[in-house]
């Protein structure tokens, strides 16, 4: 099963300051351990939220509102995707990464079979239906 | 921590940290069968003190401490008894040095592992069942459950394939040279042997075990990690991760099976086939020519990459099967190619193709031959011949779902209007 793990924002990296060669190499190396193990599908950085945008969708319409945003405790500076047996697998490794003042959540990444009766046959056909369309705008 | 999440959480530093303690132990007392017990060893300490003490904070440390401990009294055991030590070649000095190198400082252990479980002394099925317990973490009664025999049938492979490897000598290593390709044959065949079963099973009622899959494809990954410059590692994980990224498409709800050109592509898995495409571009980067793994992955690449059935390039894929012909040449890939030639250029372009494998023995009993070509037939418009071809079929397969298919087929193609 897939989990998403959700590196929590600070002040720092909402501030824009980058890792050091030393937070980098611990982090290469913690990523090495986890593609050796077989288990990394995807591990990104995001940039602070105030080279971001969001969107909000009401009746009256859609606005689109720059960042940055506040409350940091609720921003992400990056993720990791990983491909594990258990919720208890994920954790243990996540353990053994290199953060010394940090917050992550990990959350598990949904297959259609999760959500049980309440996805009904229509609703998974217009799920696909929406997928496939995206992907032939993407040309793939 | 209440006794039920200590052994979760005991079982996945088990499942993130066995097959490295094994591989570690193996080196240090030079037999797989009394590395494995060493780790076992370890683990029953674990599961008794870790539910009332907590899970230590490097868990990996904890345990080769405990294992350690008990290779240094097994051996002063063993020196005592005064048995086998000379035979081993090993005395408590010696042990006791190879003890004091830390796990992590000999990177190819796993490496090791890997080529020892699957040394060619070993039968087949044996060195899948040793392969899944110590590097994919399973227990006997997983290996078991996933190949459909009894648990002691898989007790006993292991037993006897760890007792060979001693008996035989076979040497903790990482072959050199022209044995280093042969015997990684061996190694991605037996990774791909559990990825099949777990793909399309050989018998029962489930078309799939996806676990098998992800063990498999987590095999390979871990072989990718560990040989970097092999290109046929890459080309097999690519293989595996493409074929992987289309479970979810396979079965409708009843679990029927739902055949290629007829999935959903929505249900494809993009972050496995943008693995995929990336591991098949490293192989085809670190070869000057394809293997046949890197070619299967570029067939299966021309399926991911169109967005539609119609979509597919099937002159590619016919001539890309001609090139497989070439590095693996078999009755099977011969096949495979009639049926892309019959979707590049038409069912009369491949009927010879097929007809012209009727006699391959090692067709006989392959029950793909007459499915194939009763497709053919009912295409060219010869709806008999075609339903007794698919009948035939379905008498050859071992699968019950794959057989339902068959027949509804051999019924559709008879009972068709206007035939």
């Amino acid at each position: 099963m897939k989990f998403m793990v959700l590196v929590k924002a600070s002040e720092e990296t909402e501030a824009g300051v980058l890792p050091t060669e030393q937070e980098l190499t611990a982090m290469g190396k913690f990523n090495e351990e986890l593609v050796k193990a077989g288990v990394l599908l995807a591990a990104e950085g995001l940039h602070p939220s105030s080279k971001g945008v969001r969107l909000k969708y009401t009746n009256e319409g859609t606005s689109v509102i720059d960042g940055p945003f506040a409350e940091t405790k609720e921003l992400l500076a990056g993720f990791w995707i990983l491909d594990v047996k258990s919720r208890e697998e994920a954790v243990e490794w996540l353990k053994r990464a290199p953060f010394e003042d940090a917050e992550i959540e990990i959350r598990q990444v949904f297959a259609p079979e999760d959500f049980g009766e309440a996805y009904t046959p229509e609703l998974r056909e217009a799920e696909e239906r929406m997928r496939q369309q995206s992907a032939e705008q993407h040309g793939r | 921590m209440t006794v039920t999440e200590a052994h979760r959480t005991i079982e996945a530093v088990w499942r993130i940290e066995s097959a490295k303690l094994i591989a570690a132990l193996t080196r240090m007392v030079r037999d797989v069968g009394l590395a494995e017990e060493l780790a076992q060893d370890a683990l029953v300490a674990a599961l008794e003190q870790w539910p009332a003490s907590g899970v230590p904070s490097n868990p990996a440390a904890w345990l080769m401490t405990i294992a350690k401990r008990r290779a240094i009294d097994h051996f002063r055991h063993v020196k005592m008894a005064e048995r086998k030590h000379e035979e081993l070649g090993l005395d408590l000095e010696t042990v006791r040095q190879a003890i004091e190198v830390e796990p992590d400082e000999v990177p190819d252990d796993l490496l090791r592992l890997i080529f020892t479980a699957c040394h060619p002394v070993l039968k087949t099925e044996a060195r899948v069942a040793l392969t899944l317990r110590l590097l994919g973490g399973l227990t006997t009664d997983e290996i078991a459950r996933a190949f459909l025999v009894p648990e002691a049938t898989v007790a006993q492979r292991i037993v006897r394939a760890k007792r060979t490897l001693a008996q035989k000598k076979v040497p903790f290593e990482v072959p050199v040279g022209a044995e280093l390709a042969e015997r990684l044959g061996s190694v991605l065949e037996v990774v791909y042997l559990i990825f099949n079963e777990g793909y399309s099973a050989t018998a029962g009622d489930d078309l799939m075990r996806p676990q098998l899959c992800a063990d498999a494809i987590r095999l390979g990954r871990i072989l990718a990690g560990l040989a970097p410059a092999e290109p046929e590692v890459f080309g097999l994980l690519a293989l595996m991760e493409l074929q992987a990224s289309r479970t979810r498409a396979r079965v409708t709800a009843e679990g029927e099976p739902i055949l290629l050109l007829d999935q959903n592509r929505a249900k494809w898995d993009r972050l496995l086939i943008n693995h995929g495409l990336a591991a098949l571009e490293r192989a085809e980067r670190l070869a000057s020519t394809r293997g046949p793994y890197t070619v299967q992955a570029a067939i299966a690449a021309c399926h991911a990459r169109a967005g539609s059935s119609a979509d597919t390039d099937w002159a590619r894929i016919a001539a890309l099967y001609g090139e497989l012909a070439q590095v693996a040449p078999s009755p099977v890939v011969e096949l495979n190619r009639a049926v892309a030639v019959s979707m590049a250029s038409g069912p009369a372009a491949a009927l010879p193709l097929v007809d012209a494998l009727a006699e391959s023995p090692a067709l006989a009993r392959y029950h793909l031959l007459p499915a194939v070509r009763g497709d053919l037939l009912a295409k060219l418009g010869r709806p008999e011949e075609a339903r007794a071809e698919f009948e035939r079929a379905a008498g050859m397969t071992r699968n019950a779902r794959e057989r339902d298919v068959l027949l509804a087929r051999a019924k559709e193609v008879s009972g068709a209007p206007g035939e």
